[in-house]
């Protein structure tokens, strides 16, 4: 008679691929990040709130933002965390390297959080209201990763 | 259930792909359009239930991207996941529930984003069927066949859908795909999975539709006249394709059958004057009229061959062009309701029909009509 | 005329890491079955289903669709909601608007998960934004953290403090059969578990877990021919707004804060902290324990933490918070929120067995997720007026 046996069958290594489309006011935000290293917010007419990423509705006023503000690359810790666990990355399919630095950060100019890479060589620097820097890639594709990490400035 | 009416109605252009959109472009112009219709501003929204499948936008919760953008901020909001009809069903229930008096309902998606076999080969069953690498093309073949096995439908009259619908789509401005075609053109384009050509075929398409839902008391708001719930009704069927009869849709006919009893209706043939179907292929125009009772079985394509089911017949079905013209999956059931808002009003220039006093909707979930809900609206209170 | 309506069974799975010995359909009708049973009613008696999981958990498409064999919904009205961590929060409130409505008299109410079946972290990272939030995100862990970092820096709490919830938590997970989690655990323990992102340790999280719950909601025409004390729904609310992660206040659960304003003010309740008797909170992490209780104003800012250390959420405090040992013994995401509503409900109907409250009046359930997300549910032992 056979043993009772719970068999488990895997999925294989089948992804299914996006193309995202990244809409007008990422792709405005993507090409000057790319092209002159300068981040651009959009602010909305009502509140005057600066809003990054920069987005087409200012969602509590609901209202259509048109206006692109820049803002700078510098800014301070609104709030971060250091991440130490290794989980599998949905991007890669591979394990993510840790440990790594996780931060929203409040850049001059802007009125929500940007979130990002902290550089974590000393932890001890790494504080909310830390004031911080952009460092972009070298080479710049028009993506998020055209900014390669935020370094507390002393 | 207590009255309640669609007081405002937006959509955005059905395309084929929209590289400048992201869904929450999408949701607000929705939504904007939606208000304007109704002349309503946002504050004048209860609640909001946005609807969107979280594989098809590579997305798990899709519904965040849109929240904002539906002017969902510091409001109730939930999401459904399923056809735009079932969305606006529960968004109906929440206006009758005492909770609040207007719901913005919206739905939708960008199949231009995904590869859509991958991501409808995900509704199949992960143990006995989704290696066997079934996708909804594939396995509305298999419908497509067993339905004309059964009733002896040829595949030239399934054309005569294709030929209608394109054609009625040249009328409508929002549709992507408006096309002068013929049963021959059909017979001879690419033959995907037999018996479906690809003009047998509808596309997969990038929109959002929005509709604004009000409860008797706020009904009167809008500047334009309510178009009266006067039916819904939803039913799922068996969920593999071996437990069913392929080739008839008994949740279908369930379905109707209790939105025609909700709206007081005897004898569907005469009393529908207008109808928006799920035709995502074809055969499945003629089939659905049948499980609903619009006409008898096995009927269907003897009437659209006699040119009853056109803009000018005396039961037009799809005259907005259907989905064979446009098909936001998702979005879709929403887009078949505010088509018939439309008609109702008085609203659908070039491609107006007639009489339009009682008009139904119909919306699907599933693979090849798993579940169905089905919406009768109408100009009397 | 909208209806009254009260749950009036529930049912669940006996939540384990890992059930290889069911499929997720199998799952799902372990809890309808006892759903059913608690509620003395048969499949046949039920006018409709509302369903929800996490999608990308199970990679299953179309699954209200799917899952009719488990559920019983062959022939009967599905709707599945899906809105991530809240999910068994919204189906909950998906099941009383659909009975409200007088659409239905009696729905069956499902959420289930089967986390083992995939990688939880990657899987949830695929909530947030692919262009802007994506690359940098861990997870459910990552933002809780940022969350945590904000308030220690606001109100100096510390992770001592977290860890208190969590040693509450899982001492009162030792009365429910049906948590994963069933071993106590020490402060020192806490403390020095592996630290997952500062400042949470591994034993302040909840962990994975393959389970399911079912609740039964009838409308006030049947709900007292069907048991004899039935949990009345006084309020429910959903707040899911935020565009991106960057919008949040960190710091402060602003969603919890409105939607608790709202669901009191409606209920005429003025002073929760002695009006509510019992909280079913979904806290997928020890600090939310602080934080969330006093946006729900149960406590001033700043107060949580003093509130934990005095015991009054302890079982025979002044006001007992998650007796079922909550997320952190026991998270089947997609069920993990309606667990919350049946635990409430169960503490109303009396049926709460080694954990009952006693002389519950007001319950609260909530739900947690996506963007910052709150979903909360108002129980009662009264018909609402």
């Amino acid at each position: 008679m056979a043993e009772k046996e719970n068999i488990v069958i895997d999925s294989g290594e089948g992804g299914q691929p996006f193309d995202y489309a990244v809409g007008m006011h990422g792709s405005k935000f993507f090409t000057e990040l790319r092209d002159h290293k300068k981040l651009l917010g959009t602010r909305c007419p009502k509140c005057q709130k600066v809003y990054i990423p920069p987005r087409g509705v200012c969602g509590p006023c609901f209202e259509e933002m048109t206006e692109f503000v820049e803002v700078k690359p510098t800014g301070v810790i609104g709030t971060y965390t250091i991440l130490r666990f290794a989980f599998i990355d949905p991007e890669t399919g591979q394990q993510k390297p840790v440990p790594y630095g996780y931060g929203f950060i409040k850049l001059d100019g802007a009125d929500t959080l940007f979130q990002h890479y902290i550089n974590i060589e000393d932890e001890s620097k790494i504080k909310v209201g830390a004031r911080v820097e952009a460092v972009f890639a070298e080479k710049r594709k028009g993506s998020i990763r055209d900014i390669e990490y935020f370094r507390v400035i002393d | 259930m207590d009255k309640a009416a669609i007081i405002g109605i937006g959509m955005t252009k059905i395309e084929a792909r929209r590289d400048d959109w992201t869904f929450a472009d999408m949701a607000f112009e929705a939504t904007r359009k939606a208000l304007d219709d109704a002349g309503l501003t946002i504050n004048d929204i209860d609640n909001v239930i946005t609807t969107s499948n979280d594989f098809w936008d590579g997305r798990t919760i899709s519904c965040m991207a849109v929240g904002d953008a539906s002017g969902a901020s510091d409001k109730n909001v939930s999401c459904v996941e399923g056809d735009g009809t079932f969305g606006a069903f529960y968004g109906l229930a929440r206006t009758l529930s005492g909770s609040y008096g207007t719901t913005l309902v919206t739905g939708h998606s960008k199949g231009s984003q995904s590869v859509s076999s991958l991501i409808t080969n995900a509704a199949f069953d992960p143990i006995y069927e989704r290696t066997l690498g079934l996708d909804m093309i594939s396995a509305c073949a298999l419908q497509a066949n067993a339905y004309m096995h059964r009733t002896g439908v040829t595949a030239e009259q399934c054309a005569a859908v294709s030929v209608k619908n394109h054609g009625n789509a040249m009328k409508n401005p929002m549709q992507q795909l408006g096309m002068k075609i013929t049963e021959k053109d059909v017979l001879k384009s690419e033959m995907i999975s037999d018996p479906l050509r690809k003009l047998d075929c509808s596309p997969v398409s990038d929109g959002c539709c929005a509709i604004i839902i009000a409860n008797e008391s706020r009904a009167g708001k809008s500047k334009k006249k309510p178009v009266w719930i006067k039916g819904a009704s939803m039913c799922a069927d068996a969920y593999f394709l071996g437990d069913r009869d392929l080739s008839r849709a008994k949740s279908l006919t369930a379905a109707a059958k209790k939105a025609f009893s909700m709206a007081g209706i005897i004898n569907p043939e005469k009393e529908i004057d207008v109808a928006e179907v799920y035709d995502a292929f074809g055969y499945q125009e003629l089939m659905w009229l049948e499980a609903m009772g619009l006409c008898g079985d096995g009927e269907a394509a003897k009437l659209l061959g006699e040119g009853h089911l056109d803009i000018g017949g005396t039961m037009p079905v799809n005259p907005s062009g259907g989905l064979m013209a446009g098909h936001p999956v998702i979005a879709a059931g929403l887009y078949r309701i505010a088509e018939v808002v439309k008609q109702i009003r008085g609203e659908a220039g070039k491609y107006q029909v007639k009489k339009a006093d009682i008009g139904l909707a119909q919306g699907v979930n599933g693979l090849c009509g798993q579940s169905h809900c089905v919406w009768i609206l109408g100009k009397d209170r | 005329m909208a209806k009254r309506v009260a749950i009036v069974g529930t049912g669940q799975t006996f939540h384990k890491s890992h059930r290889p010995d069911v499929n997720g359909q199998e799952l799902i009708h372990e809890a309808v079955t006892r759903a059913l049973t608690d509620a003395q009613l048969s499949i046949n008696d039920i006018d409709a289903i509302v369903i929800g999981n996490m999608d990308h958990f199970e990679g299953i498409n179309y699954v209200d669709c799917w899952s009719v064999d488990g559920s019983g919904g062959t022939m009967k009205p599905i709707i599945k909601i899906t809105t991530g961590g809240t999910t068994g929060c919204t189906i909950a409130i998906g099941g009383y608007h659909l009975v409200a409505s007088g659409a239905f008299d009696k729905v069956l109410v499902i959420g289930w998960e089967k986390n083992s079946e995939s990688d939880t972290s990657g899987a949830i990272t695929t909530a947030f934004d692919p262009v802007w939030d994506r690359l940098v995100f861990a997870g459910a862990i990552s933002g809780l953290a940022a969350e945590a970092q904000a308030y220690m820096a606001r109100y100096g709490a510390s992770d001592r403090d977290g860890a208190r919830v969590s040693v509450r938590d899982r001492k009162h997970a030792m009365n429910n059969p049906h948590a994963q989690l069933r071993k106590e655990v020490s402060l020192e323990e806490v403390l020095a578990s592996p630290m997952l992102a500062d400042p949470i340790h591994l034993l302040d999280v909840c962990p994975r877990t393959d389970g399911a719950c079912a609740v039964i909601m009838a409308s006030e025409d049947s709900a007292e021919k069907i048991t004899k004390k039935p949990d009345w729904i006084w309020g429910t609310g959903n707040r899911h707004s935020y565009a991106y992660l960057g919008d949040a206040d960190y710091g402060r659960l602003t969603s919890m804060e409105r939607t608790a304003k709202e669901i009191f003010k409606k209920a005429g309740i003025k002073e929760p902290r002695k009006e509510i008797n019992v909280i079913e909170l979904y806290q997928p992490y020890s600090f939310a324990g602080i934080i969330w209780i006093e946006d729900m104003g149960i406590v001033p800012h700043g107060k949580g933490a003093e509130y934990i250390w005095s015991g009054a959420t302890d079982m025979g405090g002044e006001l007992p918070i998650n007796p079922s040992g909550g997320v952190i013994s026991c998270n089947p995401i997609g069920a993990t929120g309606l667990v919350r509503c049946a635990e409430a409900a169960m503490q109303v109907m009396g049926k709460a067995e080694g954990r009952q409250v006693p002389d519950v009046n007001f319950a609260v359930s909530t739900g947690f997720g996506g963007c910052w997300w709150t979903d909360m549910i108002l129980h009662g032992a009264k018909k609402p007026n």
